[in-house]
């Protein structure tokens, strides 16, 4: 995309029917760090990567707590997302305070859909730079949906957005049909594993990624530390630090190319694979 | 067709003009409402009686009514608060039905939705000057609330309005059952019905008695009840006090 002479404002229209504005506002979704959703007919889980500016500074949070029922995974200028996390926060409360019963979802996106295309449409306002992954439960099961910066939501099985969430993508295809009746535990080892084809020959950590689950019959939380290493545990088989172990990982490993497997190592100075 | 432009006088509690325009006491009232839960859902009597004071003025008022899929109202108090209360739940309901997306509002939305109207208009000096009972059925779960003019809400296996509460509830205390059928059901409200129409002024013999159960609402057409007035008490009324005072 180059700068062009109908990008200045969101109120122009380009001669082919587009507005550029919104367009690179989801460009600033594509370079955030990845976040992926999916679900079940009663769960759905959201996980995202940790990446902090440094090793002195702590990660930003990027998933946020809706009500108990939703929760919503951003990927983008958190700054924007925050803001609209909060925007989802008090819908949520205003609803349950007003008929003690939880926001359906779909409506709560519809709401938040509204919003972004408030911003697509006048002079002053510039479009929220962040796509948002909104899971939740409603009357009809569990939902996953994606919010645009162009006012646009669409429903989900699975989804991932943000950098190198195509690798996401492409294993989330492989293996979605599976998700409908999956049970809770195997839904979370797939988002673990989706996260971990962005990471992109990366070490797979527990400190890495943050995982969140709701269901019917459990509120929305974020699993720990201890819970995620488990689960990575269970696949990824070799622990960074021991060699004597690492051989025997690598081996494995090579014998499974569609694997990144320098895992065993701990080797960061191998060159992530082209995909 | 008249239109009325609504004035605003401002705040009511400074501005002396503004005063006409909250509701200070009720005209045209309606009596008790009596309402149980039953094996299948719920069910709600009412009479037919519209009290001016105390003239029986209007003998053919509706005050139950449903209220979406799931739910049905009954009101005692101000009928014209009534139905201005059923304004405000037919646009939920249109905007409930608007969005189109298998979610619905159930009783108990219904019932919270009410109590903050009520509560909120109490908190300003200006309330509708109504009893209201909402029960219904949704997911095979029966509802059975009831909130009053100044914001007081609860749910209860049975509930009564006015006259209803002191005439009708003990005998639902001492008779209800989680299990009654539907016939038992109608039986006991009409005995309820019976006593308020012996006891209560504003009562008149003409009673609806309304259904709702998963299946939807049903509401009878308007009937009499039986009564009796030849009990030997009531032949020389004074014979216990004579004279004057």
């Amino acid at each position: 995309m180059f700068r062009n002479q109908y990008d200045t404002d969101v109120t122009t229209w380009s001669p082919t029917g587009r507005l550029f504005q919104v367009e690179y506002a989801m460009e600033a979704v594509k370079q955030g760090s990845a976040a992926i959703g999916l679900r079940s007919r009663s769960h759905v889980v959201l996980a995202c990567v940790n990446k902090a500016q440094s090793e002195l500074s702590s990660h930003q949070k990027k998933i946020f707590k809706v009500d108990d029922h939703i929760g919503v995974a951003i990927a983008g200028l958190t700054a924007d997302g925050r803001v609209l996390s909060r925007y989802m926060r008090s819908e949520a409360i205003n609803h349950s305070f007003t008929y003690e019963s939880p926001l359906p979802v779909g409506r709560l996106v519809v709401h938040l859909a509204d919003k972004a295309q408030v911003c697509t449409q006048r002079s002053w306002k510039r479009p929220y730079g962040v796509g948002l992954l909104v899971g939740g439960l409603d009357e009809s099961g569990a939902h996953l949906y994606y919010n645009c910066p162009s006012g646009n939501y669409f429903e989900y099985q699975a989804f991932a957005i943000g950098s190198r969430s195509q690798a996401a993508k492409t294993y989330l295809e492989r293996r979605f049909e599976s998700f409908g009746d999956a049970s809770r535990e195997d839904l979370i080892k797939d988002a673990i594993l989706a996260v971990r084809e962005t990471l992109q020959g990366e070490t797979l950590k527990s400190s890495l990624c943050t995982v969140s689950v709701l269901g019917v019959g459990e509120p929305f939380h974020f699993l720990d530390q201890e819970t995620i290493q488990k689960v990575i545990d269970t696949f990824e088989k070799v622990p960074e630090d021991e060699e004597g172990e690492a051989g025997e990982g690598e081996g494995e490993a090579e014998a499974a190319p569609a694997e990144h497997g320098d895992g065993g190592a701990g080797d960061q100075d191998v060159a992530p694979m082209e995909m | 067709m008249t239109f009325t432009i609504p004035i605003d006088n401002g705040d009511a509690l400074k501005n002396a003009e503004a005063d006409s325009q909250r509701t200070l006491y009720p005209y045209v009232t309606g009596t008790s409402i009596v309402a149980i839960k039953y094996k299948d859902g719920v069910l709600m009597a009412s009479d037919m009686g519209g009290s001016y004071g105390s003239t029986l003025r209007y003998k053919n008022i509706e005050r139950v009514k449903a209220i979406g899929k799931h739910s049905l109202l009954g009101a005692s108090g101000e009928i014209s608060d009534f139905q201005e209360i059923l304004r405000y739940l037919d646009e939920l309901v249109l905007n409930d039905n608007m969005w189109d997306d298998g979610n619905s509002l159930g009783p108990k939305e219904v019932h919270n939705y009410l109590t903050r109207v009520m509560y909120n208009r109490r908190n300003k000096f200006n309330p509708l000057w109504n009893t209201l009972v909402l029960g219904g059925v949704k997911n095979g779960e029966s509802y059975l609330g009831m909130v009053s003019m100044i914001g007081v809400s609860f749910e209860d296996n049975h509930v009564a309005t006015g006259f209803g509460n002191h005439l009708a509830r003990p005998i639902l205390r001492d008779e209800w059952r989680a299990d009654l059928s539907f016939e038992d059901g109608v039986k006991l409200l009409e005995k309820c019905m019976r006593v308020l129409l012996y006891r209560d002024r504003s009562a008149i013999n003409k009673l609806q008695i309304a259904k709702i159960t998963e299946e939807g609402v049903t509401v009878s057409q308007p009937y009499s009840l039986k009564t009796f007035w030849e009990f030997q008490a009531f032949h020389n009324p004074t014979a216990g006090a004579q004279g004057s005072w």
